[in-house]
């Protein structure tokens, strides 16, 4: 059984200006363990459609359609049922890991609140377990660095809290939602590295949303590229990048430069393909 | 070979930071080396692409040439005349010649100026002489150079996509006819689609135009497609100056093999390679 099968999900929010269509009938399936890429520009809709998931959606946005967990409809359930799935069953990690961690608690409360919260845990069996999991993701010197501040810690070492944080519960389900767009490329391997590990490590499947191309073909079985809120193109990541076969995903491709290859003029993404053409 | 148009030498910029392991009642600093000796040539008509981790001085270090942060020692010859000790006066008419490109095209832009008194304004500075109707005139025939509407003269930043702002942005460099353009992470902020466009933009037009440019960027793939030569910076200091292709096939410095081995390539099966070769790096490192 897919861990999670998103059928016709549709985004919408209600503005003063109308109704703007985010998200338009996306459908995916992903396996237990496995990795899918959501693939897209500022605006596609690809964060969209995982607050969509998540029931994270501000007031105005409506989210439609089926998404099964291990086969259970979790789209707009109820806030406390919801809880219920979160941390536990499906954790996020976000772009900047300092808005989402509070600068005012040690790692070591942020880290146990969640433990206790969700595990029941006692203060020093969480304090335990905090200190493995910072271990995991590869923090030197855990025992110590628990009792820091986020601002103490470097960007990457942030996002390796943040990873620690998610994973605590030992999810079965990661949605990260551009994990190393805010960080150098340097420490974007090491995190990205890291998040593949702790994949097999923890056996568990990544949903991977980002804009860049490159993070896709390292990490990920499937890709799904998005375009104004619509799946352009949805397909094993390998046959994607070797013979793309929607326009979009071509001009995509080729519009990035390259490390390995040398051009005289990057090629422009063409959006003939949209009936009228870009407006 | 002819004379660089601008030349460098040992250039540092160094900031007073609070040392946090001081202790005692009287607050005591210590100095922040953000540039600490960096030197280099740069020809007319040249790209040199800089490179390096956020924090590595690559802005600083740009800023200090045109005097938008003081440097602490140094010289930054600009044909023959050293900018550092230039006076405001002559230094205001050396700026006609060097123009810059920000990072953030929005926050560049002064939201309550229309797109045509923005790019117009350099020349209210530096032509005071020129008349209203000739400046509208630039400004229009700039516009169509950036691949923009020049009917969209009168249309404020928030109208624009980031693209377009960007756009604006490099009108307003061009329009003084400047010989160098700094460019400091000019296209890090656009989605891929338009980084094309923008990046295809400064090439033609600096081929067309024959200006220099400094290309400041943290995306090494950029820089290498844009640049006739790369230099690494690192602490503040130059680890490693060359062209695109010896940078990139030969690189001599830790931390530019570092860097290579990190950037991601767009294809599954090269990217996988590449994970194992650093997977291997790290577990020698440790061991």
């Amino acid at each position: 059984m897919s861990i999670l099968d998103v059928k016709n999900l549709s985004v919408r929010f209600e503005t003063p200006d109308g109704v703007v269509n985010a998200v338009n009938d996306v459908s995916f399936k992903l396996g237990e363990g496995k990795t899918l890429a959501i693939v897209g520009e500022s605006g596609s809709g690809k964060s969209q459609s995982a607050f969509g998931i998540m029931g994270l959606l501000p007031k105005n946005g409506h989210a439609a359609g089926s998404v099964k967990y291990l086969g259970n409809e979790i789209l707009n359930l109820p806030e406390t049922e919801m809880n219920k799935y979160r941390a536990n069953e499906i954790a996020m990690i976000f772009q900047d890991p300092m808005t989402s961690l509070n600068p005012y608690m040690r790692i070591s409360k942020q880290l146990n609140e969640v433990l206790i919260h969700h595990k029941g845990m006692s203060q020093s069996d969480a304090m335990k377990e905090s200190i493995r999991m910072l271990d995991s993701v590869q923090i030197p010197d855990a025992a110590n660095r628990v009792r820091m501040y986020p601002h103490e810690f470097s960007g990457g070492m942030r996002q390796r809290v943040m990873i620690a944080m998610a994973l605590l519960c030992r999810p079965k389900l990661l949605i990260a939602d551009e994990p190393t767009t805010a960080l150098d490329v340097t420490v974007q391997a090491e995190i990205m590295d890291l998040l593949i590990d702790l994949q097999e490590d923890f056996g568990m499947a990544i949903i991977l949303i980002t804009h860049d191309m490159g993070i896709v073909a390292g990490s990920c079985e499937d890709t799904l590229v998005m375009f104004g809120g619509n799946v352009m193109e949805y397909r094993p990541t390998i046959d994607l990048f070797e013979t793309p076969r929607h326009p979009y995903t071509r001009g995509l491709l080729e519009a990035v430069p390259r490390l390995d290859r040398d051009v005289d003029v990057l090629s422009t993404v063409s959006y003939d393909f949209l009936v009228g053409g870009k407006t | 070979m002819s004379e660089p148009i601008l030349s460098v030498k040992d250039m540092k910029v160094y900031f007073d930071v609070r040392d946090e392991n001081a202790s005692g009642i009287f607050s005591k600093t210590k100095k922040l080396k953000a540039v600490d000796g960096v030197s280099f040539d740069l020809m007319p008509g040249e790209t040199l692409g800089i490179v390096g981790e956020s924090g590595c001085g690559k802005s600083t270090l740009a800023r200090s040439i045109i005097r938008l942060v003081k440097a602490t020692s140094g010289e930054a010859f600009w044909m023959g005349r050293d900018l550092l000790k230039l006076s405001d006066a002559d230094m205001l008419a050396v700026r006609k010649d060097i123009q810059m490109i920000f990072q953030d095209p929005l926050a560049s832009l002064n939201p309550r100026m229309t797109c045509g008194e923005i790019i117009a304004e350099p020349l209210k500075t530096h032509f005071k002489g020129m008349g209203k109707a000739e400046r509208r005139e630039k400004v229009r025939a700039m516009l169509e150079k950036v691949g923009m509407d020049p009917a969209q003269i009168n249309r404020y930043p928030h109208e624009f996509s980031g693209g377009q702002c960007q756009r604006i942005g490099i009108a307003r460099a061009l329009i003084t006819n400047p010989k160098l353009i700094i460019c400091d992470e000019p296209v890090s902020a656009l989605d891929v689609s338009v980084q094309a466009q923008v990046v295809n933009l400064l090439m033609k037009l600096q081929d067309e135009l024959g200006i220099s440019l400094l290309f400041i960027a943290h995306d090494l793939s950029v820089v290498k497609h844009i640049s006739n030569r790369v230099m690494v910076l690192y602490f503040g200091n130059v680890v490693e100056i060359g062209t695109s292709q010896q940078i990139i096939r030969d690189p001599q410095h830790e931390y530019t093999k570092k860097l290579i081995a990190s950037v991601p390539i767009p294809d599954p099966k090269k990217e996988m390679e590449r994970r194992d070769i650093r997977r291997a790096k790290r577990a020698a490192a440790s061991a």
